[in-house]
């Protein structure tokens, strides 16, 4: 059973503000998790569901489903809100994150609930293991495609490289990366084209750029990544993030292109949506206090 | 309940006292893998960022460059959170740095299920483990904050593979103002008894102390030992332990298989089997929680580990 794909970009735009309300709620809840890579990719996961993926939420398992692989597993927050916008289970669930006993773990853990992928948590892995799902698809001979969500931090990892490298060697064309190129991190930014007061012209400097408050100004320089993917063997576009018809223009056009894989490099703002979260290292992995859950629910009203 | 006075992450430790000894002259250098705000190495990066090489969410790039680093001199820390390294990385540590024995140091924050909330991925309770494998590195489990700092120094200042699990939440400081000194292969007496010994690490020192209140209202004797170095470990305090009371509990935040009760277990039976009990994980993974919840859930707490003392003790005479 394929989902219905007519969701214009107006609906799309309001699932993406209630998506982004059930993250600052849950996290704020859960008083823990990590809203703002959760917020860079709504845009993403909203165009996936809502136009671009063939699922089934009465059969998650379903064989010849689309798989939205998700390997950067912290950002649970958008995994589970767009899942329960998209109706794997109940939106009230959302409120159990966290939680002990609550069905949503802090990372993902594979089909739990039904319809989560993969088991992740452990940046690197997720490419790998969409490889292995596009080659099964095609042994099987069946057409679904592989969507693998990439995060900065995934980029930095020997093993997504290895995979990249194994996927157009192996002529994945049913494989499609998207990469949420928010360039912050953990510790703060990975280059410097997001330096706060800078313009991506500041010398290197060995040893990092400890900022005052302790980020880590670059962490690691991922630039140029789209050169990096091409010369991989990659189909590669580079596009705004967070804007619906260029989103599913590129993912349409990733799955019809043929003799190996395709990346989407997705520029994207971390925290989206909610002024004090956006750009904003401290809101990697840090929940809002009631009062700035107040404010962001002001911010993501209708 | 002994009660203590504060409690801190003895992950914080890091950071300022890698600070202190660069500055009384040691030739210390800090690789990071985007973690060092979460494990404090950031406050070495604030004060040294010309010896402060953050390599990226790339772990085993991490024990490779230390490795480097320390063939030529350096004495190098890195850190991450304990299921990313060793779990990324573990055969660099063995190649890398087991091995040839190179200068370096892990240290890895959020040990243990007491990570809490992240949930299962995030939970190292296999690291002791791993890091117990590689038979050239010597391992820490601090019991709090103030034996952090001093391990840490004890690292920097003896040469070698050194493996350090810190963790996240605050737990109840037990050494402040006690005169206390770390020492590699000594575990520190916490309190004497004739019938039972409780062998902890890491924050079940407190709760084992705990447990020894609950029996001491039963009139039974306790002793509790602090095993906080797992490699060496403290075989005189171990085999005396044996010897004088003749039953022993172990607990741990950790694997049961590999960890302490492993080591206890080991070397018991080749030197004196007496009663043991293991408090520990067993056979599954952690899940999400705030840390104290999860510590009554999978029971390592002072009831569950007077209970395990109970049961050692009642087959003593068999
Ligand atoms: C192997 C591994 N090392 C370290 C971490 C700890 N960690 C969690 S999130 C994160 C970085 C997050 O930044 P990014 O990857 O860019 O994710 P996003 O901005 O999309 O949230 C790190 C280092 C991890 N999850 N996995
Ligand atoms: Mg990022």
């Amino acid at each position: 059973m394929a989902r219905a794909q007519t969701v214009s970009v107006d609906e799309l735009k309001s699932i993406a503000k209630r998506i982004r309300r059930h993250i600052v709620q849950m996290t704020a809840n859960a008083n823990s998790g990590h809203p703002g890579g959760s917020l860079s990719s709504v845009e993403i996961a909203t165009s996936l569901y809502f136009r671009v993926l063939r699922y089934d939420p009465q059969n998650p398992l379903w064989p010849d489903r689309d798989r939205f692989i998700v390997s950067k597993g912290h950002a649970t927050p958008m995994v589970y809100s767009t899942m329960a916008e998209a109706g794997y289970f109940p939106v009230e669930d959302l409120m159990t994150f966290r939680k002990l006993g609550g069905k949503l773990q802090g990372h993902t853990i594979m089909q739990k609930p039904p319809g989560v992928e993969m088991s992740a948590g452990a940046l690197g892995m997720g490419l790998s293991f969409s490889l292995g799902h596009a080659l099964a698809g095609r042994l099987d001979g069946r057409d679904y495609h592989v969507f693998c969500l990439l995060s900065d931090g995934d980029c930095q990892e020997g093993q997504t490289w290895e995979a990249a490298m194994a996927s157009a060697h192996h002529r994945a064309e049913n494989l499609i990366a998207i990469v949420d190129r928010n360039h912050i991190q953990n510790d703060g930014f990975s280059d410097y084209q997001r330096f706060p007061d800078g313009n991506g012209s500041r010398p290197q400097r060995p040893g990092g750029w400890v900022l005052k408050d302790g980020h880590t100004a670059n962490i690691m320089n991922l630039e140029p990544l789209e050169d990096k993917w091409k010369a991989f063997g990659w189909s590669t576009q580079h596009i705004d993030g967070h804007d619906f018809e260029a989103i599913i223009r590129a993912l349409e056009a990733a799955k019809t292109h043929t003799g190996g894989p395709s990346v989407v490099v997705c520029e994207t703002i971390k925290g989206k949506g909610v002024s004090f979260m956006e750009n904003n290292p401290d809101f990697h992995g840090k929940a809002p206090s009631p009062e700035q859950l107040e404010q962001a629910l002001k911010e993501l009203a209708d | 309940m002994v009660r203590t006075a504060r409690s801190e992450a003895t992950r914080t430790a890091l950071g300022p006292t890698l600070v202190r000894l660069c500055r009384e002259g040691l030739d210390i250098v800090c690789i990071d893998a985007d973690l060092g705000y979460s494990t404090s190495a950031v406050k070495f990066g604030q004060e040294f960022p010309e010896r402060f090489f953050p390599v990226g969410v790339a772990e085993q790039n991490m024990i490779g460059v230390s490795a480097g680093l320390a063939a030529c001199g350096k004495i190098a820390f890195c850190s991450s959170f304990a299921v990313f390294a060793p779990g990324h990385c573990f055969d660099q540590l063995r190649m890398a740095v087991g091995q040839p024995q190179t200068n370096v140091k892990l240290v890895a924050s959020h040990g243990g299920v007491v990570t809490g909330e992240d949930g299962a991925s995030a939970e190292a309770i296999e690291d002791l483990a791993l890091m117990l494998s590689i038979p050239t590195f010597r391992v820490i489990f601090p019991a709090d904050v103030v034996e952090a700092e001093q391990a840490i120094e004890t690292a920097a200042r003896t040469e070698g593979p050194f493996y350090m699990r810190t963790l996240r939440p605050k737990t109840p400081v037990i050494y402040d103002d006690s005169g206390y000194r770390f020492q590699l292969g000594r575990w520190d007496r916490l309190r004497d008894g004739s019938d039972v010994t409780l062998i902890a690490c890491g924050e079940l020192v407190k709760a084992a102390l705990d447990a020894a209140e609950i029996l001491a209202g039963e009139g039974i004797a306790t002793r509790v030992l602090n095993a906080s170095s797992l490699r060496p470990i403290d075989r005189e305090a171990l085999l005396g332990a044996a010897r004088e009371t003749g039953a022993i509990v172990t607990a741990e935040d950790h694997f049961v298989h590999g960890g302490l009760s492993g080591l206890v277990a080991e070397t018991l039976a080749e030197e004196n089997p007496v009663p043991l009990a293991f408090i520990g994980m067993r056979d599954r993974y952690g899940t999400s929680g705030t840390w104290e919840e999860l510590l009554e859930y999978f029971g390592l707490t002072p009831q569950a580990i007077a209970e395990a003392a109970r049961g050692v003790m009642s087959r003593k005479s068999q």
